[in-house]
């Protein structure tokens, strides 16, 4: 199942030249650019480890694909996501985010049901990928 | 470049040099270099060149004759104060009007900016000093510090690798320029093969003569909207000869120093005269005493043991 979350999840996945167009349109607002990984896809997973720190004064969007690059040689098997923060009303918030990267096969979600007190019934979604350690997910 | 014609069928028949320089833009930039920058022929002479070979790089990839992206790297050799910083700011600019890089901005660093302190530390310094420069012009200003030869430990060495990979890897992203001393960067180039092979350019940077020095001072002055009588400027003309036989002489930025403490000495002088209506010419002008009251004068008559070079 294909995980939408963040801008443009819904075409298909940018390639390199439209990852560096959308890179220098945040670059030419002053946003600064961040890289974050992941291996766990639940869409209420919001802290993904940050892949160095935000890239802070760059002109030029070859710099965060040079990194993206990097992040990829590492963990191009899980999600990376890019997002760009805009810090001009005084504190840093997030601008744009997207998906840049993503495991070949996304196993999605499986629906867990518990019954609570009385008939109610409880749901959870749970990922398949998150069966196995943190590091071997996507192996 | 008009026999070139039949090279493919998308190509024009015809392209207009001069019309295509013209477009470029390159020309008001090499103009303002010969009207800002005074002296140094032969380092405009290769620019001039390099640009040239640019343009007809660029007319040549019209016509669908391939050519490699060009090796840019370069390396400014000369004396303090030669004005390699400012040719290698114009240099960006050049490399931005003609395409070579996509931001022509210029990154000025020193060995203290690409290493770091501990293990580790260095490597992702220098990343994001690459990072700041993708699209510009990378200017490492007195690059042999980078490799010290007397501490194989030292982690210049670290730097110096990732910046020779990123110079290899990413030619068409950045331009980087090194400067230095020409001795110092001779012993650099020579214990590092790798930077040698991968530096296409290297310019060197002329000392000025007296002439030259005289007519930078007049610049900066009128940049700065004073001008000198004819007396300071024999004065100046003379500071300039006594103090190029002193140690520590820096070109232009030694009469750089020397205008600035003019200027604070004709600001004193104007002080002192105090009840005295100023009018813009006293503001303007600096007299030859401003120039003349140097320790560079004083050291003529009695040599002092200490030579402080700067005076």
């Amino acid at each position: 199942m294909r995980i939408t979350q963040g801008c443009f999840s819904f075409l298909p996945d940018l390639t390199d030249d439209q990852i560096l167009t959308q890179v220098q349109y945040c670059l030419d607002n002053g946003w600064a650019v961040n890289l974050e990984f992941t291996d766990d896809p639940h869409l209420r997973n919001t802290y993904w480890e940050m892949w160095g720190l935000p890239m802070f004064e760059l002109n030029d969007a070859k710099g965060v694909l040079m990194e993206l690059d990097n992040c990829r040689k590492i963990y191009g098997d899980r999600y990376i996501r890019l997002s760009a923060f805009d810090s001009s009303r005084g504190w840093e918030s997030v601008r744009i985010s997207f998906i840049v990267n993503r495991p070949k096969n996304e196993e999605g979600f499986r629906l867990d049901r518990s019954e609570g007190p009385g008939r109610t019934q409880r749901y959870a979604t749970r990922a398949y990928a998150t069966d196995k350690p943190e590091g071997k997910r996507y192996a | 470049m008009s026999e070139v014609g039949e090279a493919g069928p998308a190509s024009p028949a015809k392209i207009n040099l001069a019309e295509e320089f013209a477009q470029s833009g390159v020309g008001p930039v090499l103009q303002q270099l010969d009207d800002e920058l005074i002296g140094l022929a032969p380092v405009k002479q290769r620019i001039r060149e390099i640009a040239a070979l640019l343009l007809v790089d660029r007319v040549r990839s019209k016509f669908g004759l391939s050519s490699q992206a060009p090796t840019l790297h370069m390396s400014f050799t000369g004396n303090p104060g030669t004005g390699k910083t400012t040719v290698a700011m114009r240099m960006a600019e050049i490399l931005h009007r003609l395409g070579y890089v996509r931001r022509g901005h210029l990154v000025a660093v020193t060995r203290d900016d690409l290493v770091g302190q501990y293990i580790g530390h260095t490597a992702p310094k220098t990343k994001e000093v690459l990072k700041k420069a993708m699209g510009g012009v990378l200017f490492i200003d007195e690059a042999y510090y980078l490799y010290r030869q007397e501490n194989e430990r030292d982690y210049g060495q670290e730097s110096i690798e990732i910046l020779l990979q990123v110079m290899e890897n990413h030619r068409d992203d950045l331009v980087v320029i090194l400067a230095g001393y020409a001795d110092k960067m001779d012993r650099f180039f020579h214990s590092n093969p790798g930077f040698r092979s991968r530096v296409a350019h290297h310019i060197d940077f002329p000392d000025y003569d007296d002439a030259d020095l005289l007519a930078i001072g007049e610049k900066m002055l009128s940049a700065l909207n004073y001008r000198l009588n004819p007396e300071a400027r024999q004065a100046l003309a003379e500071y300039i000869a006594l103090r190029r036989r002193q140690p520590l002489f820096a070109n232009a930025r030694s009469i750089r120093n020397a205008l600035d403490r003019a200027r604070l000495r004709q600001a004193n002088r104007l002080f002192a005269a105090g009840d005295r209506e100023l009018d813009l010419d006293r503001l303007t002008a600096i007299e030859a005493e401003d120039i003349r009251q140097s320790r560079v004068f004083l050291e003529e008559s009695v040599p002092s043991p200490r030579m402080r070079g700067e005076g």
